[in-house]
């Protein structure tokens, strides 16, 4: 894994420096020495974006703060405030709004990938762990931020998703009360949100630095699953990571401001423009589309608290993975029925999302059952039996060897 | 070779779930409800890439809103410095405070305590006709006028499958306005077989049909002085798209510099690509 | 070979050159709307101005209006106190320019220059300490002005500093009398 030079400052400020605290050293060997597989794909560019959504929501949520007002009576105006008298707001508002969609645009295919190449495998099964931990942080900050706005889909989201709690037996309705901090979703439920909206991004912040701690111990994944074994197998991190990281984030930069600037209010809804009504809900509530194959899980399951602990279930079970596959090969590259697989079980999601932001009637609510019990089956029930009878193909001897290979028969 | 094909028709086989139910769903499973027609999609200056206001048209619109709609409707966030700001109606600054000045607007305590009113500023905000949603309801036949200021972003129709996904690669988001002049279109007597309730008009794109407001605009209803036509229908074109700026006053900003941002980033990723390219030479 | 190499180097180094630039013109650009949303916004800018009726103000008697957020005094002196102020000598004073913002920028710091034009008795000036910003309270200090509570600083009855550590007079916002009762601050 080494190989590569370590750090030794020649400046006798940073020789000082560097004896009382190896700071440089320490950047140096994450982000410039460490050694990076060589034959890392472009999806594998998507950890360095997602460091770039989190800096870029944090950033600009802390200026929208500045001018925002969490109070039932003030929210949404104060958001229109923003978005109509503060000097570039409707920019800022509009990059945090669609930044959440983009950060789990990004994430999704982050966790895709580390599922395809089966990166959750020994040793990386606490960085994995740590991935998920992270998701679920996002998922709850994405949650309260759309509180915050205080439109119709902001307070019926809230209080559809909090009264989830009251599934609990005996201590439901307390938590949810605890939630709401009264006996609706009303202002002291917006406080609370904004409160922990604010804290949740920097918890986040702190498992991404144990994340790539982790990641830094185990070394990446690579295309092929085998771990590399000379240091011809590797490159330094910069330049070559950084350079491509670099032209892949400016390429999902190129994404992002499609939406920021063309179709900003294309990934929320129009309900959020009229201001929160606690006596009328909309026609059709929906949750924002990151959180659609949950909610369809949720309504597939005809029992209250049955459907609380199916959605629950569906990301406790990505916990249980790196033991739940039982293969001894990494890469889908070299597992051919675990490939077909892993590409049925995000079609069933796509379709789970779908079917979420339709009414839960009819034929919609017999095709989620049916997803849903795929979509835990594949965990469950495919994943440990493909480890037993799949029969994988060769794998490369070492990652320089599949990438000759490759390069010759091209 | 071998490889690939087995991950195309795994792919394959996978997303045809997805695909098959994406397709087939609407006839099959939908008992889709109201049966309220899309409105049309017409063509507004404002869509697009490159879209702008046509300045003389939310002026009109303005004149529409202001002589007809704001008798029920409130626009809470509209201020009066609004109508001269760029971006929108642009009229000069002494014609906003002309305007303003046109308007009552309630001030105060003054030192006696009292609440008092004075003529409209450029810093007010439009004053609403009723003081609050229980007096308009009370004056409406129970229903609440919606306040303008954000209405255009707040309605839409759901465009379905594939649609949605084509309206990202078209920009297309001017559903809101679509319905907006789609509803002041609709008003037309109620089909055989449904009845409309006291007090209530058959609109239909309005959902349910039944709708509080009365066909609010007519022809020559309102005085246009540059010779427009006084029709309904160009009437709710002016004024829909006077209510889009007013939902949206930064439009024109936004897609300026979203096209400025667009051609930095594609030059930008080009050298960087290029960039890319020469450092890994070495390696590959 | 070794020409070649040099070629190759010269155009690596301006390909790098650009990019490096290009990224550096980018994140320039994306600092300002984060820096230019600090500034006072749309609303507040819009909110300017403050009548205040004069017939409440008894001779002798200071009142408080606010205006943009801040303090604004104004004053209904008696010949007592206007006398006082004409008396100044301009080498006498701290700060010899009137700070009046309806007059020139040098304007020299004259009674007639601070008080309200062509009505002596009224004197109108924003109520915040040039020191750091508190409120001076009203007829007291040595000067029969206004004194600071927080350094000591002393203004005199055309609200000029007469002793430090404040460096200037009291500023006067731009007003006009819209009627003979009736000032519009802003």
């Amino acid at each position: 894994m080494s190989g590569h030079a370590t750090f030794e400052p020649k400046n006798p400020a940073l020789k000082w420096f560097e004896s009382r605290l190896p700071l440089v050293g320490l950047l140096h060997s994450s982000f410039v020495a460490y050694p990076t597989p060589r034959n890392l794909n472009y999806w594998w560019t998507f950890g360095g974006i997602l460091s770039l959504m989190l800096v870029c929501q944090i950033l600009s949520g802390v200026v929208l703060v500045m001018h925002y007002t969490p109070h039932v009576t003030l929210a949404f105006d104060s958001v229109e405030h923003i978005m109509r008298d503060v000097s570039y707001g409707w920019l800022l508002r509009y990059i945090h709004a669609n930044g959440a969609s983009m950060f789990f645009i990004a994430v999704y295919i982050h966790m895709f990938r580390g599922l395809y190449y089966g990166s959750y495998k020994a040793p990386r099964e606490v960085l994995w762990i740590l991935g998920v931990i992270i998701y679920l942080l996002m998922m709850a900050t994405g949650f309260m931020g759309y509180v915050l706005p205080w439109g119709q889909m902001s307070f019926w989201g809230a209080t559809v998703i909090t009264n989830l709690f009251s599934a609990f037996p005996v201590v439901g309705p307390t938590i949810v009360e605890w939630l709401w901090g009264g006996f609706a979703v009303d202002n002291p439920t917006l406080n609370r949100f904004f409160s922990l909206h604010y804290l949740l991004p920097f918890m986040i912040a702190g498992v991404v630095i144990l994340h790539v701690w982790a990641l830094h111990v185990v070394g990446q994944n690579n295309p092929t699953g085998v771990e590399p074994k000379t240091p011809k197998d590797t490159v330094p991190f910069t330049p070559y990571a950084t350079i491509k990281d670099g032209f892949a984030m400016v390429c999902f930069l190129l994404f992002f401001a499609w939406f920021v600037f063309y179709i900003p209010n294309y990934l929320g809804h129009a309900d959020n423009y009229i201001p929160a009504n606690p006596l009328v809900t909309p026609a059709h509530i929906v949750p924002e589309w990151y959180y659609l194959p949950f909610y369809a899980m949720l309504r597939s399951v005809p029992d209250k608290l049955g459907g609380v602990l199916t959605m629950f279930g569906a990301i406790i079970v990505l916990f249980f993975v790196p033991w739940l596959d039982t293969s001894k090969v990494r890469s889908a590259a070299y597992r051919p029925l675990f490939r077909q697989f892993f590409w049925i079980w995000v079609a069933v999601c796509i379709g789970l999302g779908w079917l979420g932001s339709k009414p839960a009637e009819g034929g919609y609510v017999i095709a989620g059952r049916i997803l849903t019990i795929w979509y835990f089956a594949h965990f469950l029930i495919i994943l440990p039996l493909l480890g037993l009878f799949e029969k994988p193909r060769q794998v490369p001897a070492s990652i320089t060897e599949a990438v000759l290979g490759k390069t010759k028969s091209a | 070779m071998n490889m690939r094909f087995a991950s195309l028709r795994s792919l394959s086989f996978g997303v045809v779930t997805a695909v098959a139910m994406l397709a087939a769903a609407p006839a099959a499973f939908a008992q889709e409800g109201h049966g309220a027609p899309k409105p049309h999609r017409e063509s507004w200056t404002f869509a697009g890439p490159f879209g702008k206001f046509d300045r003389a048209q939310v002026q009109r619109g303005f004149q529409v809103f202001r002589e007809v709609c704001s008798s029920c409707h409130a626009a809470h966030l509209f201020a009066f410095r609004n109508l001269a700001q760029p971006g929108g109606p642009e009229f000069s600054e002494a014609q906003a405070k002309t305007v303003a000045e046109a308007y009552k607007v309630q001030d105060g305590p003054n030192d006696a305590g009292d609440m008092f009113e004075r003529p409209g500023r450029l810093s007010d905000h439009w004053p609403s006709p009723f003081p609050n949603e229980q007096a308009a309801r009370a004056s409406n036949g129970g229903a609440y006028p919606p306040d303008f200021s954000v209405l255009a972003k707040a309605r839409t129709y759901e465009v379905g499958f594939p649609g949605f996904l084509i309206d990202i690669v078209r920009q297309y988001q001017e559903q809101g306005p679509d319905y907006i002049h789609a509803l002041l279109n609709g008003y037309k007597d109620a089909p055989e077989g449904v009845t409309v309730p006291e007090g209530a008009y058959y609109n239909e794109y309005f959902p349910g049909h039944a709708i509080k407001m009365p066909p609010p605009l007519s022809a020559d209803q309102v005085t246009y002085t540059d010779g427009t036509p006084q029709t309904v229908d160009q009437y709710s074109r002016d004024v829909t798209a006077f209510m889009m700026w007013l939902a949206e006053p930064h439009l024109e900003e936004r897609k300026r510099i979203g096209f400025q941002v667009m051609i930095f980033l594609i030059v930008f990723a080009g050298l960087l690509y290029f960039t890319k390219k020469k450092v890994w030479k070495s390696v590959h | 070979m070794a020409s070649t190499e040099t070629a190759e180097t010269t155009r690596r180094d301006f390909l790098y050159i650009a990019t490096g630039a290009v990224g550096a013109v980018g994140a320039a650009a994306l600092v300002w709307p984060f820096i230019s949303q600090l500034q006072p916004d749309a609303s507040v800018l819009a909110l300017s101005s403050t009548e205040v009726d004069l017939t409440q103000v008894a001779e002798g008697q200071i009142i408080t209006v606010k205006w943009r957020g801040k303090p604004v005094f104004v004053w209904n002196r008696t010949p007592d106190d206007i006398a006082k102020a004409k008396s100044v000598q301009l080498s006498q004073l701290i700060d010899p320019v009137a700070r009046n913002a309806n007059l020139p920028a040098d304007a020299p710091a004259t009674d007639a220059n601070r008080a309200a034009a062509d009505r002596e008795k009224w004197l109108v000036v924003i109520g915040i300490c040039t020191h750091l910003g508190c409120v001076p309270i009203g007829h007291s200090g040595e000067y029969d002005g206004w004194f600071c509570p927080c350094h000591g600083s002393e203004y005199d009855s055309a609200g000029r500093v007469r002793r430090g550590p404040a460096p200037e007079n009291l500023a006067i916002p731009p007003y006009s009398f819209v009627s003979d009762t009736k000032i519009s601050i802003g």
